[in-house]
């Protein structure tokens, strides 16, 4: 059981009010993902749900009892750039975790720990679809293959809550369906509870069972810096009447590829294609 | 016509256009020393590249006859040591004060200004306090050297370390790291391609030290040799000794480059050389 209640949290910078007022109450196992328009403050809220900043006001609790005041392994995160450690290898990046945790001093561990560490990592990167990459350094994989990779390595760890910030943001649109599928797979398998961040709308209504709007409320045209935002809409969606997403089906990626998401697009486009290539018809 | 910047030279004329410059001064070199040889025999100031073989045979390859030494390796040795040692010590610190400072604001706090400040007391200024201290022996070498580039490298290090991102030290957190753990695991490994660098940007500096405290105070060393045979006008053993500095201290930038490229693989991958 995982249940966070944020209670009238608020965050200035000096005189620069970004946040005020913020409660939510999310249920155990929640996807909870919080939109908004770009510097409403939706990266400063999930900083503070992962102790990277303090709040100004208000507190957040996890079952009852206050947040760390540090990062903890309790909250995993993956942000949009900078998540995995540019000088280990994929595995090594995995299995980090687990073995900073084992060994306080090395921060490594030996024989037959160590083979229990890397099998677990291995599985979790098979089912990332990492299993093929084991050896390559973050620099050689493409921004889907990190953002996995920075999955698998919080995931590791167990953690109650799963912090990701845009963290598809930067992918292609076909990349990004197979990114949705794998976290709602992970999510549904962890029973861990996720707090994404996006201003994709589409993404939101795809995952969430919960959506958090942080917006202006109130606006001083004098002062402009005297409001924060707060949470004008939050809804709950249930993801059982979601049929689409729902179910990972396989035969379900060729309507994910590029060509495909292209397909639908040139046929809404309809009339305002006036022309097109005779060649790649013909090789298709 | 393309625009200079894209003109890129093909692999066999690029090597053919490093060796160019040098290949000139030597040809230049040896038309002067022609000419002013001619002009007089006796001529110290350019001398020929066969004086110049004599000089150095008889220094590299005959046992000086009072020591039984072989003057050119033994200056090689002893220069080389200090600059090992002296270079070895100042990594050692830079390591173990400008990760801390760095990475812990309490210590930036304490130990930045200062560290600001040391860094700038000119190191040939304070060359005679160290002879008084350290006597005229190689300790006093050895500490001028970690006085020239010690302060640098700390203050580098302290820089690259505030410089990586702020999510990496996040991550470790939620990854469970202790402080210490992350400046094993996380800091040391990614500013280490950096340190390598600015090794190799105060090699010069390094050798500067080095001859400077050879020329002042030495019984051997090859900064030592230099300043020695200068009240003879020894073009001939001065112009070696520099091209052999000049060489070793290349080799030691290029050893410095392959040592990088062995312990920070990741880094290197896909950059140009
Ligand atoms: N350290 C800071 N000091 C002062 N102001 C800050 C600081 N960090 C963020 N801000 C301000 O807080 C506001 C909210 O920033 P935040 O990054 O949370 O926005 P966001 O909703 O994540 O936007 P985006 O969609 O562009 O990522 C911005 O106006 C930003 O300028
Ligand atoms: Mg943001």
């Amino acid at each position: 059981m995982t249940e966070i209640a944020i209670k009238g949290l608020a965050k200035s910078y000096g005189d620069t009010a970004i946040l005020e007022n913020v409660n939510a109450h999310l249920a155990d196992h929640e996807f909870c993902v919080v939109l908004g328009p770009s510097g409403a403050g939706k990266t400063t809220l999930l900083r503070i749900l992962l102790s990277q900043e303090a709040a100004t006001r208000g507190e957040v609790l996890i079952d009852g009892v206050p947040i760390d005041p540090e990062p903890q392994p309790d909250r995993g995160v993956v942000f949009q750039r900078y998540s995995v450690f540019p000088h280990k290898s994929v595995l090594a990046n995995v299995m980090l975790g687990p073995q900073l945790r084992a060994a306080p001093l090395l921060g490594r561990l030996f024989g037959a720990r160590r083979r229990a560490i890397r099998e677990r990592a291995e599985a979790l990167l098979q089912e990332v679809g990492l299993g093929e990459h084991l050896a390559k350094f973050p620099a050689q994989l493409s921004g889907g293959m990190q953002q996995r990779l920075a999955i698998a390595q919080a995931l590791i760890m167990e953690p109650k809550v799963l912090l990701l910030d845009e963290p598809f943001g930067a992918l292609d649109q076909s990349t990004k369906k197979a990114m949705h599928r794998l976290i709602l797979d992970l999510w549904r398998k962890n029973r861990m509870t996720i707090v994404m961040v996006t201003h994709d709308i589409g993404e939101a209504f795809t995952l969430a069972t919960r959506i958090l709007m942080v917006d202006k409320a109130r606006r001083d045209p004098h002062a402009p810096t005297a409001y924060g935002s707060t949470i004008t809409e939050d809804i709950r969606l249930d993801p059982d009447k979601k049929p689409a997403l729902h179910v990972v089906d396989e035969s379900a990626d060729e309507s994910h590829t590029m060509t495909a998401i292209f397909a639908r697009y040139r046929a809404d486009a309809g009339d305002c294609v006036v022309d097109e290539h005779p060649n790649f018809q013909a090789a298709g | 016509m393309k625009r200079a910047i894209n003109l890129v030279p093909a692999r066999p004329p690029a090597i053919l256009l490093a060796v160019l410059p040098f290949a000139l001064i030597l040809i230049v070199y040896a038309i002067g020393s022609d000419i002013r040889l001619g002009a007089n025999p006796n001529d110290k100031l350019m001398p020929s590249f066969s004086t110049i073989g004599e000089a150095v045979g008889r220094l590299a390859f005959e046992e000086n006859r009072r020591t039984g030494e072989y003057v050119f390796w033994t200056d090689t040795a002893i220069s080389l040591q200090r600059i090992v040692v002296g270079l070895a010590i100042s990594t050692a610190l830079c390591i173990l004060i400008g990760i801390p400072v760095g990475f812990l604001p309490v210590l930036r706090a304490l130990f930045g200004p200062f560290l600001a400040a040391f860094s700038l007391i000119p190191p040939l200024a304070v060359l005679p306090i160290l002879f008084i201290v350290f006597g005229l022996g190689e300790t006093s070498k050895i500490v001028l050297i970690v006085f020239g580039v010690a302060p640098f490298l700390t203050r580098d290090v302290a820089l690259a370390v505030a410089a990586i991102p702020r999510e990496q030290i996040v991550k470790a957190q939620t990854l469970g790291a202790s402080t210490w753990q992350m400046m094993v695991h996380v800091v040391f490994p990614q500013i280490l391609p950096r340190l390598f660098d600015s090794l190799r940007l105060s090699l010069g500096a390094t050798w500067l030290f080095l001859i400077a405290s050879e020329a002042i105070a030495s019984e051997g060393g090859l900064g030592y040799r230099i300043f020695l045979v200068r009240r003879y006008l020894s073009m001939d053993v001065i112009l070696p000794y520099v091209a052999w500095i000049t060489l070793l201290a290349f080799l030691m930038d290029y050893a410095l480059t392959l040592a990088s490229r062995g312990a920070a693989r990741w880094y290197h991958l896909g950059r140009a050389q």
